[in-house]
């Protein structure tokens, strides 16, 4: 099993437990992990025409499970621990292409295409999450 | 190599298409070029592209392409028998370039789509990361 380091930023113990981070986090999470598949995306259209590439990616779902629930965390019994937060674990896999050529290039340019779109699509959608809790927050601290 | 943004990936895609559109604009233009004997005939050249990964995310699904070498075709030039042709040899043959016009226009559409693809990459990131810039405004 090969693991990409995808943490999210640094964060010591007393600030994860921040009420802010904890609001924010789910979206800011999501973000971080589809701007990082898009660059996975990216990488298989770049090398749409590179023989015996194989096209990678990673499972969404499983990942941001494991980002929003701090798998992988550090466990600290003693203050000169050094301490992670964990939610960096995303497993990277290789795609199964449909139909296979002749250089072993498993990327398909339809399909990379469409993943591009769809995550594109998603990564506006929880940017559009994010900023509208941001903006309650906003005119709640406001009292309008 | 450094850590690699999208624009880094998709900008050396890039570069890597142009490059194989410039071989196939070669190729092209010698497609009925005529050469006296068979070394000097033009062989089609093929760019060779290669995955390039950043020195310590290699294992982090991010890459991107890099062109390290242009190849010549190895197929055979084509022999004519000409005898009136001013290069012809002492039998009265010809050698014609290697190139396939057909397969160059084929290698040309895929470059292009792939050229626009990365485009279209670079397009949507910027967009996206101009949108992240004014989140909460």
């Amino acid at each position: 099993m090969r693991i990409a380091d995808i943490s999210l930023s640094k964060r010591d113990g007393k600030a994860a437990m921040n009420v802010l981070d904890k609001f924010l986090q789910p979206h800011g999470a999501a973000l971080q992990l589809r701007q990082k598949r898009m660059e996975m995306l990216s990488s298989n259209i770049a090398n749409a025409a590179t023989p015996n590439f194989k096209a990678q990616d990673i499972d969404f779902s499983s990942a941001y499970r494991n980002a929003v629930t701090g798998f992988g965390a550090l466990e600290t019994t003693s203050p000169l621990h050094l301490s992670h937060p964990g939610g960096g674990v995303a497993e990277v896999r290789y795609r199964t292409p449909l139909s296979t050529s002749l250089d072993g290039n498993t990327v398909e340019l339809h399909v990379e295409q469409l993943q591009f779109s769809e995550n594109a699509m998603r990564y506006e959608a929880s940017l559009n999450f994010l900023s509208d809790r941001i903006n309650g927050l906003r005119k709640a601290l406001k009292g309008e | 190599m450094k850590p690699l943004t999208i624009f880094d990936i998709a900008g050396r895609g890039m570069a890597a298409q142009k490059t194989r559109l410039n071989t196939v604009a070669s190729n092209i233009a010698n497609a009925g070029s005529i050469a006296g004997n068979k070394d000097d005939a033009y062989r089609a050249l093929r760019p060779v592209f290669e995955t390039v990964y950043p020195t310590f995310q290699k294992d982090a699904g991010v890459s991107t392409v890099d062109t390290v070498d242009v190849e010549r075709s190895s197929r055979d030039p084509e022999r004519r028998h000409m005898p009136g042709h001013p290069l012809a040899d002492a039998d009265g043959f010809v050698y014609a370039t290697n190139v396939d016009v057909n397969e160059e226009m084929v290698d040309m559409m895929e470059a292009s789509r792939q050229y626009q693809n990365n485009i279209e990459v670079i397009a949507t990131a910027k967009n996206l990361i101009l949108k992240t810039l004014s989140v909460g405004k």
